[in-house]
Parts: C-alpha cells; structure tokens; sequence
C-alpha cells in the first residue's frame, strides 16, 4: 500500500461514493452551526420539506451577533439592542427548537464562539469531519480532523444528508523546524507562514503542519495556527494527532466514553502521515528566525515582524502588488511613518476563534500584570472564547489582572472580530488585535487593524503602540 | 438553481486583487434572514461615501463617483472582471447573493479563493479563471471601447471578446453539468441515499464512538 497523507487517509475514511465525473460525496460527522449562515438552510429545509438527516451530528451556539457587556447578556436575547441582530438568535433557538437539534443559547455557559465550544465540549474529535458556515473551521484540524468552511447552500446540503459533494485538494506541508522564542507563538508562527506564501499559497490545497516548532505546541496553540489556514487560502488546515491531541481530548463531555476509549485512540494514533507520503508543495520555516509579528496593511499577507520597517510600494516590481500596496498604505494612514511603533493605537482586542482560549488570556494577563494601559488608548478589551473559558480564567484570577491593569472583561462571542456586535472601531481608529483579518472595515467603518499575537496584543496595550513583548517584560 | 447556458453582457471592470467578501457584502448586512436584497448593498464601501445600513433606502446615499460600478457606462453590466484572490476571505454566501441579486452572471479574474468559487455554482453564478495575461487583455479591451460586452458559452468553455478574440477557461465536469440543467445538489445527492445508508452501517462497526452522541 502506497503511503498517505494525513489527509488522503481522512478523506478515504470519509468516501461515500466517488463519481465518474471527478466529484465524490463525502461524509460529514459534525455540522456546527451558529446564527449568521444558518437561517437561510433551514428555511430552504422547510420549504422543501425536508428534514435533517441526522440531527445528532449537528452542534449549534450563538456568537456573531452577541452582545458582551454583561448588562446586556443578563437580560438574554431581550438584551440585544440591534433588532436584526435579535431576530438573527431569536431565528437560531427556534430553528434548533424545531429540528431538535442541541443549541448552548446565550444563557448556556456552555455557549461561545463555535471554534472555540467544539473542540472544549469534545464535540470536535480527530478522524472527524467537521464543517460549518464559517471559513474558520479549519481551526478543528489541529484535532487531526478533516474541517473546513461551507457556505450556506451547503449547510442546508449537510442538514439535508450528512454529506457534500467535493473534490479532493492536493497535499501541502509546510513545516516549521526548531524551537520558538521566547513570547513567539502559534499566532506569530502562521502570520510568518501567510507573510511567505500569501493569502493564496494555500489555494486548491489542504495544508498540514508540522515538524517541531509546530508539535511542541499546545493544542490552543495549533488550533490558532489551523485557524489561520484559511488566510493563506486553504480551506483545511491539519496537525497530526500525538499524545497532546488525545490528552486534551480524554474527559471532556462529548469525548468517548471508556468503554470505547481504548479503540477510539487506537484509531486516532494513525492520523499521521506516512513515512514517505507525497506532498505537492513542501514549505519548511526555521523556528528560530520567526519574531513577533505584526501586519501593517489590509491583508493578513501585508505582514511583518516587529523590527522591520513598513514595506512601501514603490519598491515593489509586480503590478498589482504595487497597486496594492498603494492602496493599503493610504487605507491604513501610514503616510510619513516608517516602522511599527510609529502608528498611534486607539483600542486594542484581545478575543475571536484564533486567540480567546484559555492559554491566550494567561500569556495576555501575564503581560498586563502589575502595570496599566496606556491612557493614550480609547479601549482595550479581553473577550473570552467561551462561558467555559471564562469561568476558567475567572477561577485563576485573570479577570481581576485585566481589570486592574484597566483592561474590561467581557461575555464570551465573536466581538471586534467583525463587529456584528456593539463592539467596533470608530473610522480611522488603529487597533492591536488578535484576531484574524484585517481587511478594510473588518471591525468597523473606516477600521484599521493590525493583527498580532496576545502577548503582543498586551504588550501594546500597556505601551500605546506596537512593542516586542521581550522589550517590555524585562522593565 | 437557475441554469447557465450562454451569456452576453456588459463587463464592469474592478481593478482590485485580493477582494475579500467583507468587501463584497460587509457584515452588518449579514444579519438578514433571507437569500435575497443584497444587491443594493454589493461593494457598500466601495459606492457609497456613508457607512450603510440595513434595510436602509440606497437610493439617495452620496456616491463614491470614481467607483465603477457608479460609472454610467456600466450601470447595467453583468459580467465583472476582477485580479487574483477573488472572493478570499469569510465563507459568507451573501457575497454570491449580493452578485446576483445585483445583477452579475458571470465573474472573471485570474484567480479565485476556494469557497466562494463553490459558493458561486450554488447560485447559478459562473466565475471563470483565466490566465494573467488574459485577464489584463481584457482589462485593456474595456478601457478602449464604451459599452464593451463579452459571450460566455458555458457548454463549449469560451470566452469570446469583440475583438474576436477566444478564451478558453476549465470546469470540472461535475459543476459543469449542474449549472446548465440548473440541477439541485440536494435531490441529486438524495438519489444515493443508500450509499450513504451503507456508509454509516460500515463506519458504525469501525469507530463506534462516532455514533454514541451524547447529543
């Protein structure tokens, strides 16, 4: 037998049926569903009389339009102020009340951002397949699941038959060898792999992740760099299952139970690829050269690390890059500065699926500790992932480590990530943020955001501008 | 779904690699709970100076004029003509919602991000890959001539200019046949319901714990 891919060996696991034509039905074993890219598959399921297939296979949670004021999430869904927003959950709990499928509602502390609910409650479990209405799925391939985001006409198909009909991606590895730096994360480590392939590197592949500066992170920490895939155009992003997969996994409520625990891991243990396998396209990082990075622009690709000056456009050869760079320079007011530190921050975002987890916040409090935000800042907010993770970070004291510095401390759901919400930039605001796009008015009118990781995020709270965390932590 | 043949129509040409769907249909649009209306909303940022709304009248919003779609020579364009990346970004299908419900049929550019090119053939949308330098042919044409329109014949897989120029471009079989007899993944996928029935027996006996959903 020829040796395999991770992800050869999780779409053969999951052929239902391969076409003549190319095309091929492959099985899906966890929908996750949330508010925004839903409504419209269930009422195409209505209207076709159709029923689910297997409401068990289904997950549902509220957390784009949420609001995270804890006033407002006191009152439940009577708290949203936005009447479109209310009628967005309002439509998801009764859509989950008459298919029966489980929905954790905004009054669940069980509720969160879905990427982050899957893989805490063991909804998410390796050798899946995982799909939701959102691009971030991708997030569950640290599991080593096979997820990846659909639009809603697929989200209906899912409901509709427990399948979608695909066609296979062609393999990439990209591998980061050595060890990580002090205060480098996964977050600083997939920004560098965007900053060397582009926002289209990934197009048409799965991409794995591995060798060492990729395996000795925590699963938080490659559910960051999976979720990130995406942005170098991949739709799946995978990590081969070791013992900190299955560790993380042992315990949690949708996990196996221990009757079939044994038989499970022993399954999950071949989630590797092959000695030998073929990859189409191998990209290998040293560990060591990667630093804290920060994008400048308004694509995740317009990044760089933190001592390097502001690439300009007139430097650039190729055309549309040039154009781009023109554009993204004058949309993010750059003109007249030239490094990093240079750009004033107004609010900064310490939330969203790529880092709200529990780890995140720690490393953000551990920075933030014993000292204050900068009064030059209009906000810094810390948005915790989920109910769970924040009742967690409460139980070690983080929230009053935030606070005390002068951060706020917010409800659970996707915030400033994309502001659906109340939560947003006024036009023009420059934002340190944690999440995961920075495209024009991503989190709000006329936004400007810069992408980094928590301890970055932290670090810049406290200095008003962009900092490498290692200079601020030795004062 | 809708099925695509053969299509004519004046092509709008957006010089912009790397359009994102928030920039397609930004966000606060996404909070409507049907498939249609979007189109008023297509590029919001882009063609008007204000920020929108939704359910907000379009019609008396101050305009960005040097927007292309804003141009009266391409009011009633169909066919866009774009640079790489087209569609990266969010999965959100409200971005092929918003390209149809405004009008478009077909889009063109050099290339596309993966689920907004799967997203497209849900609507009835044909985006097309051509190469580089075609694209930018293209973008020459367009800027020479007032009113210029391309025919796209899906079944023969061209692309054919005024000038008389030809493009070739590629589809999978598969998508191919759905958009011309306007098929319904749905109910065709429902004709194997057995294989999918056998599927979930076999994997049932291998990975029992998939099936014990405490759900």
């Amino acid at each position: 037998m020829s040796a395999k891919t991770l992800y050869d060996k999780l779409w053969d696991q999951h052929l239902v049926k391969q076409r003549d034509d190319g095309s091929a039905l492959i099985y899906i074993d966890l929908q996750l569903l949330h508010e925004v890219t839903s409504p419209q598959a269930f009422e195409g399921l209505r209207m076709a009389k159709r029923q689910p297939w297997r409401i068990s296979g289904n997950l549902a949670t509220p957390d784009h339009n949420v609001p995270t004021t804890s006033k407002e999430r006191r009152e439940g869904v009577n708290g949203i102020a936005d009447p479109v927003s209310k009628i967005q959950v309002v439509t998801l709990d009764e859509n989950c009340d008459e298919f029966g499928i489980t929905e954790f509602n905004m009054m669940d502390e069980r509720q969160g951002i879905v990427h982050v609910v899957g893989p805490e409650q063991g909804a998410t479990l390796p050798g899946m397949t995982v799909v939701c209405g959102d691009s971030h799925t991708s997030t569950h391939g640290a599991f080593g699941a096979l997820a990846h985001g659909i639009g809603t006409s697929e989200v209906e198909h899912v409901l509709a038959t427990q399948c979608l009909v695909q066609k296979k991606n062609k393999n990439m590895l990209v591998r980061v060898d050595g060890e990580l730096s002090p205060y480098v994360s996964a977050k600083d480590v997939v920004l560098a792999i965007i900053g060397v392939i582009g926002t289209a590197g990934g197009t048409g592949y799965a991409i794995e992740f591995g060798g060492t500066g990729i395996q000795s992170l925590s699963m938080e920490g490659r559910m960051t760099v999976c979720n990130m895939a995406i942005e170098a155009g991949a739709r799946v992003g995978l990590i081969a299952v070791d013992q900190t997969t299955i560790d993380y996994v042992e315990g949690r409520p949708y996990a196996p139970n221990a009757d079939q625990w044994d038989q499970a891991v022993n399954a999950w243990r071949d989630l590797v690829s092959d000695e030998g396998a073929h990859f189409d396209n191998v990209v290998v990082l040293k560990a060591e050269d990667i630093k804290p990075q920060v994008t400048w622009g308004t694509s995740p690709e317009m990044v760089i690390a933190i001592d390097q000056a502001i690439p300009r456009s007139e430097d650039q050869t190729d055309p549309v890059l040039k154009e781009g760079y023109a554009r993204a320079w004058k949309y993010m007011g750059l003109e007249g500065k030239s490094v990093l530190a240079d750009i004033t921050l107004d609010r900064v975002f310490i939330g969203s699926c790529t880092n709200s987890r529990i780890e995140d916040l720690r490393i953000a409090a551990q920075v933030v500790e014993g000292r204050q935000v900068a009064s030059s800042l209009k906000q810094a907010i810390v948005v915790p992932g989920s109910g769970l993770v924040k009742a967690q970070a409460e139980k070690e004291g983080l929230d009053k480590i935030f606070t005390a510095a002068g951060l706020e401390w917010r409800e659970p759901g996707c915030s400033m990530c994309l502001a659906m919400n109340a939560d947003k930039l006024g036009n023009g605001e420059h934002c340190a943020s944690t999440s995961n796009r920075n495209f024009e008015s991503r989190q709000g009118f006329g936004g400007r955001t810069h992408l980094v990781s928590p301890a970055m995020a932290a670090a810049a709270a406290i200095a008003g501008h962009f900092i490498d965390v290692n200079e601020l932590v030795k004062h | 779904m809708r099925a695509f043949t053969q299509h004519q129509g004046i092509v709008a040409p957006l010089d912009l690699a790397n359009v994102d769907t928030d920039m397609i249909i930004p966000k606060q649009f996404l909070k409507s709970i049907k498939r249609t209306g979007f189109g008023k909303n297509l590029f919001d940022e882009l063609r008007y100076q204000d920020e929108g709304q939704p359910d907000q009248e379009c019609t008396g919003r101050p305009l960005r004029e040097e927007f292309v779609l804003n141009q009266p020579q391409f009011a009633n364009a169909s066919v866009l003509l774009a640079r790489r990346n087209f569609g990266c970004g969010s999965s959100r299908e409200h971005a092929p919602w918003a390209l149809d419900d405004y009008g478009f049929r077909v889009v063109i550019a050099p290339s596309f991000a993966d689920i907004f090119f799967n997203n497209c053939f849900k609507n009835g949308l044909l985006p097309i890959q051509l190469s580089e330098e075609s694209v930018e042919q293209l973008f020459q044409e367009v800027a020479q001539e007032t009113g210029y329109s391309l025919s796209i014949d899906l079944e023969s897989q061209t692309v054919l200019s005024p000038s008389g120029a030809r493009f070739s471009f590629e589809l999978d079989a598969f998508r191919k046949h759905c958009l011309i007899n306007g098929l319904d993944d749905i109910a065709l996928t429902l004709q194997d319901q057995d294989s999918i029935k056998t599927y979930e027996a076999e994997r049932q006996q291998s990975a029992p714990w998939l099936f014990a959903s405490k759900r």
